[in-house]
């Protein structure tokens, strides 16, 4: 069965669900092959590559809603599927909000969205092992203390996803995606540092030069050895792009739409007030051609469009399914994110905070003392409550130099004051992943260490 | 059970010459070692939100990964289409990493010895759906009635039965039913239009419905979660910087898996990338301190009968009385560093190549009490729940976050503190444990550990003990 053959099956489950008892029905199938080679020591290590597909069925009985799902798409595997989603409606209770989009919601963006290139999955094996190779031998070229590598590796995927509904929606589309990543580990008196650079594209093409990724993963494990912990204290607090971007995640998670009807998000009930600092303008928009946010369609078959989030530090909106907009009494935002089967969750498109006008450097040339964040552990961080604590690596800052690497110590603040603390956006935005921020600095967060 | 009544034969007509045709390709350019791994998993859950069953989940997936090793290299590519054709092509796909004629002489299958950790009794497919939307409504009503500040009860139960087989191109034939259940409470509690709080609380294991209902029951978990949720409404902030940590019996042996465990997991060792890396016979704890892996503890979450390589678990010791002692190994590591393997080699599903992991990662029982370390501790932070944790294995650092602590002042505990992470070097901080009580405790059944993008259900445990010093990270 090839892509071309499942908006065909997928309107199939839906015909049977529906003669079989559904007054509605989704179904979702979706495909995906992958591939990924894996190099160490100027050796490969490990070569992967396979595909798999599976479909999901939601059906509602009334306001009863049941699903499941099958890797099995032979006639008797989705006879199966059917089979057992109808039986779980009966099990499950009477939910008011249950229930597709309205019709009027439903569709798709048109023209190309640039999603998919087909030219990577032509890409011979050998260059893209070759690929990996280059990343790693520039990354332990650079420095004699760069001794050892975790490795570098290629990957590459291409994804298919059709969705069809009893209100009529039928729609497919593939991506593809693809990165190269290196790990190298740089030693000095005994101690070990490892850091990691990568560059992600939909088509090969696109990829930063091997060589780059490689001596950036390199010059950043060498920047940590000789951490040290510094003294508890508040200071200034800068969060390079990549950080910063998982400050962005957590705003996702106080938006989301179910965490908002619960009231178990610190932004529930925020909407139209200033919670943030003006400078902030955080969209999502999952209409930009050729980025990894993007798609002509939402899960539930909504149009994915562009919606401001907060915009001059006034929250403006959550992101909303049917669901969530339905509880809410609000219109769905086209944001509905699931895998293959269930109740539609809440995604993003490309969710990002605008950027600003300052260059990094300027920001670190500004403070006398600082603390620069180049990498977080752990999962400190309650978007209920606000609270936020997590362990932290990067450089200290001493009078607008970055001076030494700091590790095993921990930041710590409110998600509300640093919304409310962000005194500087850097200019430096960059779209690599569905997730995006340029530096930004934070006026005073808690820094634990001795 | 013989194989021709095995899952795998009696559903999908595969038979022992099949095997050993696949593995003879998997070879057929070389290699030195090839195995298959069989999967079917089935799936279900329900969940309550709002006291209103609003999702009912069933599913099966399923799928045979082919792995070819040659020297230090892996080719590996899977099928979820059990037909011949396609378990050869996969086989063609994986022995690309090899490169000349075929060299090794495939040993004959045989079937490994049995034990059974976990005996299934009734497929989950089978139990009805209804005792499981009971026992979650059971859980919902009890969460609501235990304080009025309860205003949102989240459940779900979810449960799944995996059967695998293993075949391998040096002779292992192994076949495992591994049921898994899991029940998870979130409650959300308020003081009139005050700063909500939350609680979390589950458990399970290689179970089947009955735990539920007679071991480890629904009121049981919602009782934790609404008590943890109501709890947090009168909690301070956390202090700040370097402190006496006092850490409850059972899941903060999170701590172990984190500042130890994953540093030990032989691939990181092999490569010397782990700050534990060519450490075995060295002090990395304090003298107090015995950890062990045990994957063979009946019905544990991190408990198999056999690993996803086809070896039986066993019960390995990791420190010994603050000795590094061993490595956790996986097939691979193990041939290459000519070491017998642990019983460790995991992987989530078909799709994913093994790895050395944990399973059940415990420190044996002391001889304090643990009042007396209490009473020892003039300012410091007890710490009776965890969230999760993450390590940098390179550099030792990890970090886990308490959901539940509190204060220590004058050797009793007062109040309750905010969420905050806790942060140490896995070589260094267990050198701090200075007292290791009697009262080991295993965590209710909730743990997965993600690995290179690999998620598998482990366990953790850990008697009350105290850490002399280690860095809280909260704002006070």
């Amino acid at each position: 069965m090839t892509f071309a053959e499942l908006p065909q099956v997928a309107q199939d489950v839906i015909q049977q669900a529906v003669a079989a008892g559904a007054s509605d029905a989704e179904c979702t199938i979706a495909e995906g092959d992958e591939f990924s080679a894996n190099v160490r020591m100027g050796e490969l290590e490990t070569l992967k590559e396979a595909g798999s597909r599976g479909a999901g069925l939601r059906v509602l009985i009334g306001r009863r809603m049941g699903a499941s799902y099958t890797s099995d798409l032979t006639a008797e595997g989705i006879r199966q599927m059917v089979r057992s989603a109808i039986d779980l409606a009966a099990l499950t209770t009477e939910d008011p909000h249950a229930g597709l989009p309205d019709t009027e919601e439903l569709g798709s963006l048109r023209g190309d969205l640039q999603l998919f290139s087909g030219e990577t999955a032509e890409l011979p094996t050998e260059r893209r092992i070759d690929m990996a190779k280059r990343a790693e031998a520039a990354a332990l070229a650079v420095d004699p203390r760069i001794t050892n590598s975790e490795g570098a590796g290629f990957d590459s995927s291409v994804n298919g996803r059709v969705f069809a509904n009893s209100r009529g929606f039928l729609g497919s589309y593939r991506t593809s995606y693809c990165s190269v990543s290196a790990v190298p580990v740089a030693t000095e008196n005994g101690s070990m540092e490892r850091d990691y650079w990568y560059s992600t594209a939909r088509n090969y093409k696109g990829l930063e030069d091997a060589e780059t990724i490689g001596r950036k993963a390199a010059a950043r494990a060498l920047r940590r050895l000789g951490a040290v912990k510094v003294e508890t204290q508040r200071v200034p607090v800068i969060f390079e792009p990549r950080i910063a971007r998982s400050l962005l995640g957590h705003i996702f998670d106080a938006v989301d739409g179910r965490a908002i009807y619960r009231g178990a998000s610190f932004l529930a009930g925020k909407l139209g007030e200033k919670i943030a600092d003006e400078k902030i303008t955080i969209i999502d928009d999952g209409t930009i051609p050729g980025l990894f946010g993007s798609s002509p369609f939402d899960d539930e078959g909504v149009p994915t469009r562009r919606t401001p989030v907060i915009e001059r530090g006034v929250l403006k909106s959550y992101l909303l399914n049917a669901y969530t907009a339905r509880k809410l009494k609000l219109r769905t935002t086209g944001n509905a994110s699931r895998g293959i089967t269930g109740n539609a969750g809440i995604g993003h498109g490309n969710f990002f905070l605008e950027a600003g006008q300052r260059s990094q450097e300027e920001m670190i040339r500004g403070l006398k003392n600082g603390f620069f964040v180049t990498e977080l552990i752990g999962s400190g961080v309650n978007t209920v409550t606000g609270d936020y604590s997590r362990g932290a690596v990067g450089i200290w800052i001493r009078d607008g130099e970055l001076a030494f690497p700091v590790s095993e110590v921990t930041i710590a603040s409110t998600l509300q004051e640093m919304l409310n603390g962000i005194a500087e956006i850097g200019n430096d935005l960059e779209f690599q992943s569905s997730i995006s921020a340029p530096t930004i600095m934070l006026g005073e967060m808690t820094v634990a260490g001795r | 059970m013989s194989f021709s009544e095995s899952f795998f034969a009696a559903k999908f007509g595969i038979s022992s010459r099949d095997l050993e045709a696949h593995l003879a390709e998997a070879l057929g350019r070389g290699g030195d070692y090839a195995d298959l791994y069989f999967e079917y998993l089935a799936t279900s859950s329900i969940s309550i939100d709002e006291s209103i069953v609003k999702s009912a989940t069933q599913g099966v997936s399923l799928g045979v990964g082919v792995r070819v090793i040659a020297g230090e290299r892996t080719g590996y590519a899977y099928s979820d289409d059990l037909s011949r054709e396609k378990i050869r092509h996969a086989a063609q796909v994986a022995a690309l990493i090899a490169s000349g004629p075929s060299k090794v002489d495939q040993t004959p299958l045989e079937e490994g010895r049995k034990r059974n950790l976990y005996p299934v009794l009734t497929a989950p497919n089978e139990t009805a759906f209804k005792e499981r939307v009971e026992l979650a409504q059971r859980a919902d009503h009890a969460a609501r009635a235990y304080d009025p500040r309860i205003f949102q009860v989240q459940v779900t139960y979810a449960d799944s039965l995996r059967h695998v087989m293993v075949a391998t191109s040096d002779g292992v034939l192994n076949f495992d039913r591994q049921p898994l259940a899991r029940m998870s409470v979130a409650a959300l509690a308020r003081t009139g239009n005050g700063v909500p709080q939350q609680g979390h609380s589950g458990g399970g294991g290689r179970y089947e419905l009955e735990f539920f209902q007679r071991e480890r029951t629904p009121e049981y978990f919602a009782g934790e979660a609404a008590r943890q949720a109501i709890v947090q409404l009168d909690a301070v902030e956390a202090p700040a910087g370097e402190q006496i940590v006092v850490l409850g019996p059972g899941w903060p042996g999170v701590l172990l898996h984190e500042a130890v465990g994953h540093g030990l997991e032989a691939d990181f060792n092999r490569k010397g990338v782990s700050a534990f890396s060519g450490r075995i016979g060295q002090q990395v704890a304090s003298p107090l301190c015995t950890v062990v892996d045990d994957g063979t503890i009946g019905g544990r979450r991190g408990s198999l009968n056999v690993d996803d390589e086809g070896n039986e678990t066993q019960r390995n010791v990791l420190i010994e009385n603050g000795i590094l002692r061993g490595y956790l190994q996986d097939k691979l590591s193990s041939r290459i560093t000519k070491t017998t393997a642990t019983g460790n080699g995991r992987r989530e599903s078909y799709e994913h190549i093994p790895m050395p992991r944990m399973t059940n990662t415990f420190m044996l029982a002391g001889e304090s009490d643990p009042a007396d370390i209490i009473r020892s501790v003039p300012r410091g932070l007890y710490c009776a729940n965890f969230g999760g944790g993450q390590v940098d294995i390179t550099s030792g650092n990890f970090v886990f976050s308490a959901s539940e602590s509190y204060l220590i002042e004058d050797g009793k505990l007062t109040r309750p503190v905010r969420n905050a992470t806790l942060i140490g070097n896995g070589p260094e901080a267990m050198k701090y444990v200075s007292m290791v009580c009697h009262d080991l405790k295993l965590d209710e059944g909730v743990g997965v550990c993600t690995k290179e993008g690999q998620g598998v259900p482990v366990g953790v445990g850990i008697p009350t003990v105290r850490i002399d010093r280690m860095t809280v990270g909260g704002t006070a």
